[in-house]
């Protein structure tokens, strides 16, 4: 097979980072290369390389034996390069169709055909088994759906290599697994593709090679068959590493978060939570495994006062928390990890110590009176960026020139670092390597046995298997059943999922 | 709220009409005909600022852009004795500031507003330090009498008799609503102004995108300077444009950076001050000038109040795009 991606030598430092170092890589056609490491080891950096996104510093991208540009994206599209960016690269006011066609829109005299447009996103939608509504507005949508869009849209265009940064992150394991299907039929037919994922179930079910990155080096290429997951996993972070979790049996003690006949709408106006009741109690996790979309998010929000409750109550330790106050439901003791961390876990134009203090920064020892400690915040920076691991020289850089990964271990750290009550963590270990979900789990499960009472809503089902000491299945905005951990059962939990009785 | 900016319009309208009509019908129509008159200006400016702002580039130099232009438009125009030609070279100067905003806002990544006092510094130090009294232009542009729409009743000499750059200008703000909406430059357009980067990663070329729609702009405020000096009045004066670009910020932001909605703010803007003209004639009033005179402002600011909070600019307005940084 021919060679399509060669990338040579390829080195990039942003300040004193150096994100890439004398990278050598290539991608035949027909060929799914997955690309590993941990979070800030510099796939992304990679790759937008590739896309024309990021100028490397030296080294050269040759596409089809031709030397690309450094930093001219439009070319790279027009040699037939594609990518689902890791931060959705859409136009938040802009409906879904508007943003598929963006660049590349379908005319009929000189003026964008939105009906042809609509029903190619269908017809598209439809191939590739990735739902969406071709009229909802991008701000509107979960994260989910919006990844749903930003595949499609690379998908729309009749590509030669497919560059996939993190696609499945906060996909459904359903729609994982079609869109796995999908990769491999674009390698058939001799679409070479770039994969990114944390996720080494993946990475063994599809690639043909997989290359590691850690700190920026590429530390070899190996395939399925010569590796492992762990073997993988060690391959990343350079020490072992435990896949499945290891937690101590619940001793769950007095009701911490009560919440009773809740109702709560989504976006779109329509009741997404109905009539839910649900108690968690001091020292226990209780997961809540189901589809996203089903209620989950509106859900959480309502728990931590940023949605509007249409009645129902949340009560923690015994006090109701007041509609729509975020602020009187965090100083009740609600933490929260929110699922989209750059829309509501970041400021990610303020630094990293600022962000790790923006929820108590007018507190002691933070501030004093109406002045702001800044020497407490920028050592409680540091503190916390040693112990969450937080890949950054230091942490008066700003919180958006974190990686993915890094960005969540932030809000974790932050959410994680105070007194704890009641922990809201919604999908805490979306995107975020295997090194640091080990970590995440191990301070979640402190946290319980610190007497935490814990809520975990994951759309992966096999953290919530491995995490929680109870489950609760959420179908349609109802809870429709609650197993402990012993009971729980794969298939059974899936069909209820499913919305099938069981 | 577009639809909120047509009804206070409307109603507005049909009281000062009725209320005029009900004394004389030529004075009615020669009020609603001022009104679109003082209108023209503000609109075409205000499509200068949602031009601009829709790419994500503020422009509040549109007064300057507007009072050099004038200025060029009306001296070209009396040295050529032409007025078209005179025209030509306001629209040209405009398209230069356009062009020089662009190279501070776009290459240098400058502070968008200190870029713009520059241009407005810029022209109102040349528009003084060239002045020169005893010019004069030929002749006003020649007003054009509409067939057929000029006949109608009441409304014809409303819409009749008006400049070649009024006509011209509300076709330009129709078609820019088009354009904007419809065609696949206004998709990348507002997509380069609510979010760049989703544009770059499209193969959109931002920087492109915002030389070429700023400069555009900037001619079209070279343009609203022609009319005003070319064939709204057919004079140059210091300080001729009297904060027209200022208030066409207000026009756009009332209009929701839509240009429709924004010509219709000009309209009822345009209206208000034809009305109080009117009355002051008439003397039902009696108010000194002055206060007349602030009128503009005095509505920029109660406009500004009902609409602040509620309406939303382009996301990524004046954030120089920095490729890496996404
Ligand atoms: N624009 C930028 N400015 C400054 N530093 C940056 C920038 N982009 C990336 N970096 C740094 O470069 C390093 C590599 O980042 P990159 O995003 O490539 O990591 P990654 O491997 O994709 O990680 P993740 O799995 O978390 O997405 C990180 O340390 C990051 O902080
Ligand atoms: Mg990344």
């Amino acid at each position: 097979m021919k060679t399509l991606l060669e990338i040579e030598g390829v080195s990039k430092s942003f300040g004193s980072v150096i994100a890439n170092e004398d990278i050598s890589l290539t991608v035949r056609e027909g060929e799914i290369l997955a690309l590993l490491g941990e979070n800030g080891a510099g796939k992304s950096t990679l790759v937008k390389a590739v896309f024309g996104l990021v100028k490397p510093d030296t080294g050269t991208i040759k596409i089809n034996g031709t030397v690309m540009e450094s930093g001219d994206t439009a070319a790279a599209i027009a040699s037939g390069v594609g990518m689902v960016h890791q931060h959705f690269q859409l136009v938040p006011v802009m409906s879904v169709t508007e943003n598929m066609i963006l660049g590349d829109e379908p005319k009929k005299f000189g003026v964008v055909n939105i009906k042809q447009a609509k029903k190619e996103a269908l017809a598209l939608s439809e191939k590739y088994g990735l739902e969406v509504d071709p009229d909802a507005i991008i701000e509107d949508l979960p994260v989910g759906m919006a990844q749903r869009v930003e595949i499609l849209k690379a998908l729309r265009r009749d590509v030669k290599l497919l560059i996939l940064d993190e696609p499945t992150a906060v996909l459904t394991p359903q729609e994982t697994d079609e869109l796995l299907e999908v990769l491999r039929n674009l390698a058939k037919r001799g679409v070479g593709i770039l994969f990114i994922t944390h996720k080494l179930r993946e990475v063994m079910a599809v690639a043909d090679r997989i290359a590691v990155l850690r700190g920026g080096k590429l530390m070899g290429t190996t395939t399925p068959k010569e590796s492992s997951e762990s073997k993988l996993a060690q391959m990343m972070v350079g020490r072992e590493v435990v896949l499945r979790v290891e937690k101590s049996v619940a001793k769950p003690k007095e009701v911490l978060l009560s919440i009773k006949n809740l109702r709560v709408n989504d976006d779109r106006k329509l009741e997404s939570v109905r009539d839910l009741s649900l108690e968690v109690h001091a020292g226990e996790i209780l997961g809540i495994a189901g589809v996203e979309g089903n209620g989950q998010r509106e859900l959480v929000e309502a728990i931590c006062s940023m949605r509007s409750r249409l009645s129902g109550e949340v009560v923690v330790k015994g006090k109701a928390i007041p509609n729509l106050n975020p602020r009187a439901a965090h100083l009740a003791g609600v933490s929260h990890i929110p699922e989209d961390r750059e829309k509501h876990g970041l400021v990610t134009s303020y630094s990293i110590a600022d962000n790790l203090v923006l929820n108590r920064f007018d507190q002691a020892p933070f501030a004093n009176g109406w002045i702001r400690n800044l020497e407490e915040v920028a050592s409680n920076g540091e503190a916390l960026v040693e112990k969450f691991d937080i890949r950054a020289p230091n942490a008066s850089l700003s919180a958006g020139s974190l990686s993915g990964g890094n960005k969540q271990k932030v809000v974790v750290a932050r959410e994680l670092s105070q007194q704890l009550d009641v922990v809201v963590a919604a999908q805490p270990t979306r995107g975020v390597d295997v090194g640091s979900i080990e970590f995440i789990h191990n301070q979640l499960i402190a946290a319980r046995d610190a007497g935490a009472a814990v809520l975990l809503v994951s759309a992966e089902l096999d953290e919530i298997l491995s995490l929680a000491d109870r489950i609760a299945v959420i179908s349609n905005g109802k809870i429709v059943a609650i197993f402990s951990s012993k009971e729980a059962d794969r298939n059974t939990i899936g069909r209820l999922m499913a919305g099938l009785a069981s | 709220m577009k639809l909120r900016t047509s009804h206070y319009l409307i109603i507005a309208f049909l009281a000062a009409f009725t209320y005029f009509y009900s004394k004389d019908g030529l004075v009615a129509t020669s009020v609603l005909y001022t009104a679109i008159q003082f209108a023209l200006p503000l609109a075409l400016a205000a499509m200068v600022g949602v031009m601009c702002e829709r790419t994500g580039v503020v422009n509040i130099g549109i007064e300057g852009t507007m009072l050099i232009s004038a200025f060029t438009a009306f001296f070209a125009g009396a040295i050529l004795k032409n007025t078209v030609q005179g025209m030509l070279v306001g629209v040209f100067t405009g398209a230069m500031m356009g062009l020089l905003l662009a190279l501070m806002a776009v290459n240098w990544k400058m502070d968008q507003i200190i870029a713009g006092v520059i241009i407005n510094i810029l022209a109102a130090g040349i528009t003084s330090f060239y002045y020169r009294q005893n010019y004069s232009i030929p002749s006003t542009l020649d007003p054009i009498d509409l067939p057929v729409i000029g006949a109608w009743p009441i409304l014809g000499p409303v819409l009749s008799f008006h400049g070649p750059i009024t006509y011209f200008g509300i076709f330009f703000i129709l078609g820019l609503w088009f354009a904007l909406y419809k065609t696949s430059w206004g998709l990348r357009s507002r997509a380069v102004g609510e979010h760049p980067s989703s544009a770059d990663t499209a193969g959109v070329s931002v920087s492109r995108l915002r030389y070429l729609n700023v400069t555009a702009a900037g001619a079209v405020g070279g343009l609203a300077g022609s009319y005003l000096a070319l064939e709204a009045v057919g004079i140059f004066e210091r300080g001729f444009t009297a904060g027209k670009g200022f208030t066409a910020l207000a026009i756009m932001i009332f209009g929701r950076w839509n240009p429709l909605g924004a010509l219709a703010a000009a309209l009822f803007f345009g209206l208000t001050q034809a009305v109080t003209n009117q009355l002051m004639i008439d003397e039902v009033v009696e108010i000194p000038p002055q206060f007349i005179n602030m009128l503009p402002y005095i509505l920029t600011i109660v406009v500004l109040a009902i609409s602040a909070g509620k309406v939303r600019p382009p996301a990524a307005e004046g954030i120089p795009y920095e490729k890496e940084k996404s």
